[in-house]
């Protein structure tokens, strides 16, 4: 490798990425502007559902347990109905995803001992909205339920009765559970990944295009020197888009980064790397800018998104699926990533999926560094 | 005279398609050497196996007097080349295009300027070097790319179809640089399928289906192929009487040419075929001798071919 050829390389490159907006918009800006997009949208948290209530036995008891349900933000009390017939039309056009039927005769039963029932209906369409909005619920249910019969306990004079079991629930990490602090991370992974791949494999393609390959082909130039030449401008401009994104994580979600930085840098540089040498990968593939768009989407965006870690827990995987996650660069990038951004975890939690980074990125280059000699000399 | 390149049975073979099929010529240094063919003879198959773009499946080359199978490095810092397909960058202003090239070939800034000035006065690129490539016309674009391929001051340069797509007039200046390359020392390797081209080289070789099928200078070529009398016949209805000269023995062959007939006719015969053609044609007509042209040569040497493998 000479220097005295790849400087020229990588100043013909910053020059070509300047003067065409279209690259130097994929690369700085649109991560950011894709977590903005996809973290809006990509909302895991069930709060706020839509809930009606038909309160047959208007007493104070009843008023009191329906405050009760509607006190956190989990339930939004939308209709309240006279007639049972009234709740279909509402489950019907999606207005509601729970509805709550309190009987006749609820307080009097209440002190009775008896027991009165409440009906809960909720929506199934989404198993995941509706098992979480039914489990809120029964939780209001049944403490309200045991603080009833605890006052009855008190009332009786039986004793002084307590809670058996208190518990002190700490969440770390994500005190407010907010599902963005989990899946921000991810969509760096899965953003950077695909511009980068896609960047490179079109900016060589390009190349392949208009005949330039061979120009340098028939120079002096060696093709690691191409490569190298074509890696690092890639490299340093995806690095400043990783931290527009960054920056964008923290603004807009209030992700800070809790670990260290310069750990952060090396595991993105890591990161980056891998991608940048599967886009020369690809590139040396595909002949035509088309179809290495077509192969750099198919080899990022689906693996990247499904057998990442990022949406879908790999250990709840089939076997030979999780198997195959073991060569998706994202997965390791994204077990670096939440250690660091989210846990502030020191590099001990981490090294082996660096490890694997550096071994993949190497690897990948030495795949597309053989293969383009291979494809250029026949 | 030194040798420039030397090749000898020189094949390529792609699959079962055979590209080059044991070629052998040698070029004298300083000179214009043409290969002319039709589109897939070979014409750019053996230019990129000479540039080691490509390896022969068998047989040897020399560029330079380097080996092409064993020095391709060295080959590719003595040779220039330029391709029928424009190959710069069209997003680089023409002196960044030259910078970039001059880079790669290792001038340095002191042969960097010194290549950049003379080739500016050549090429007539002077002012130029802010444009973008893209905005270039056609003829101006070929210019740059030539200069790009003598930049390092190469010994051999190597042109694919140069003058594809370029007006006549671009043309005619392209190749007046062409000569001056030649005159300063240089070796020009040139493809053509233009036969007015192949008449402004030194040497020529007609290439067809991978082999080469006339080889010498245009005029060797033509006296070489043609040893018989071409006569053109001007008359008022050729196409009437075409049929009729096939069948007449002393004719070889008949071709139209626009309004008028080439015919290959044995020396020394021209004398009965012009009585029989008194009596034949009803109105004047002018018989003359004439010079053969390379598309002459090259029509014949097809058909010659065709009817050889015919048999």
């Amino acid at each position: 490798m000479n220097p005295a050829r790849l400087k020229p390389v990588i100043r013909k490159e910053f020059i070509q990425i300047r003067r065409d907006p279209i690259s130097l918009t994929l690369l700085l800006f649109l991560p950011a502007f894709i977590l903005i997009m996809f973290g809006y949208a990509l909302n895991f948290d069930v709060k706020h559902l839509s809930l009606a209530v038909v309160d047959f036995d208007r007493s104070q008891a009843s008023r009191e347990l329906v405050s009760k349900i509607i006190s956190g933000e989990y339930f939004d009390l939308n209709y309240r109905l006279e007639s049972i017939s009234e709740i279909d039309p509402l489950f019907d056009s999606e207005r509601i995803k729970l509805a709550v039927v309190i009987p006749r005769n609820f307080a009097r039963d209440l002190a009775r001992g008896q027991s009165p029932q409440v009906q809960v209906l909720v929506d199934g369409t989404n198993s995941t909205t509706a098992l979480t909005g039914l489990s809120y619920l029964s939780n209001i249910l049944l403490q309200y339920s045991t603080r009833m019969n605890l006052e009855l306990l008190d009332r009786s004079r039986l004793g002084k009765v307590v809670w058996p079991v208190e518990s002190r629930v700490r969440v770390w990490y994500n005190p407010e559970l907010k599902s963005s602090r989990f899946l921000v991370p991810g969509l760096m992974a899965f953003v950077l990944m695909i511009i980068i791949v896609l960047a490179t494999a079109l900016s060589i393609v390009r190349e392949k295009e208009r005949g330039t390959m061979n120009q340098l082909l028939l120079s002096p130039l060696e093709p690691a020197e191409m490569i190298v030449g074509k890696i690092i401008p890639y490299l340093l401009l995806s690095l400043a888009g990783a931290h527009l994104l960054l920056l964008a994580g923290w603004g807009l979600f209030g992700i800070a980064v809790r670990g260290s930085y310069p750990l952060l840098v090396l595991v993105m540089v890591l990161f980056l790397f891998c991608g940048l040498s599967q886009g020369i990968l690809v590139s040396t593939v595909a002949e035509s800018q088309q179809v290495a768009f077509l192969l750099a989407g198919l080899t990022t965006l689906l693996p990247t998104f499904i057998l990442s870690g990022f949406v879908f827990p790999i250990r709840n995987m089939p076997l030979p699926v999780q198997a195959i996650t073991y060569i998706i660069p994202a997965r390791y990038f994204l077990v670096c990533l939440r250690a660091i951004i989210l846990k502030g975890a020191g590099i001990k939690a981490y090294y082996r999926e660096i490890i694997f980074l550096v071994i993949y990125g190497l690897a990948m280059t030495g795949l597309s560094l053989a293969r383009l000699k291979k494809s250029l000399v026949r | 005279m030194k040798i420039a390149v030397e090749v000898d049975r020189l094949t390529k073979r792609f699959g079962s398609f055979t590209a080059v099929d044991g070629i052998s010529f040698a070029v004298n240094s300083g000179t214009i050497f043409g290969f002319l063919g039709a589109n897939g003879a070979g014409k750019s198959t053996t230019i990129r196996l000479l540039c080691g773009l490509l390896r022969p499946s068998s047989g040897k080359a020399r560029v330079a007097g380097f080996d092409i199978n064993k020095e391709a490095y060295r080959v590719k810092q003595v040779i220039g080349y330029m391709s029928q397909k424009f190959s710069l960058y069209p997003d680089l202003t023409v002196v960044e295009n030259l910078e970039f090239f001059g880079r790669v070939y290792g001038l340095n800034n002191r042969q960097l300027d010194s290549s950049l000035s003379r080739l500016r006065k050549a090429t007539g690129l002077e002012g130029m070097d802010r444009v973008l490539t893209s905005e270039l016309p056609a003829g101006w674009r070929q210019r740059l790319a030539l200069s790009c391929a003598l930049l390092h001051d190469p010994e051999v340069i190597f042109l694919d179809e140069p003058t594809g797509g370029v007006d006549p007039l671009a043309r005619r200046q392209f190749w007046d640089l062409i000569y001056e390359q030649a005159e300063q020392g240089r070796t020009v390797f040139v493809t053509t399928h233009y036969l007015d081209e192949a008449e402004y080289c030194h040497e020529l070789r007609i290439i067809h289906a991978g082999r080469i099928i006339a080889a010498g200078s245009p005029g060797e070529i033509k006296k070489k192929y043609f040893p018989e009398n071409l006569l053109e016949l001007t008359c008022s209805r050729p196409l009437e009487i075409y049929e009729w000269l096939r069948s007449q023995p002393e004719v070889r062959q008949v071709s139209l040419f626009g309004l008028r007939l080439h015919l290959l006719v044995e020396s020394g015969e021209e004398a009965s075929l012009r009585r029989k053609l008194v009596q034949h044609l009803p109105g004047d007509f002018d018989l003359r001798p004439i010079v053969p042209s390379l598309e002459d040569v090259f029509i014949r040497r097809l058909e010659e071919e065709a009817t050889e493998k015919g048999k």
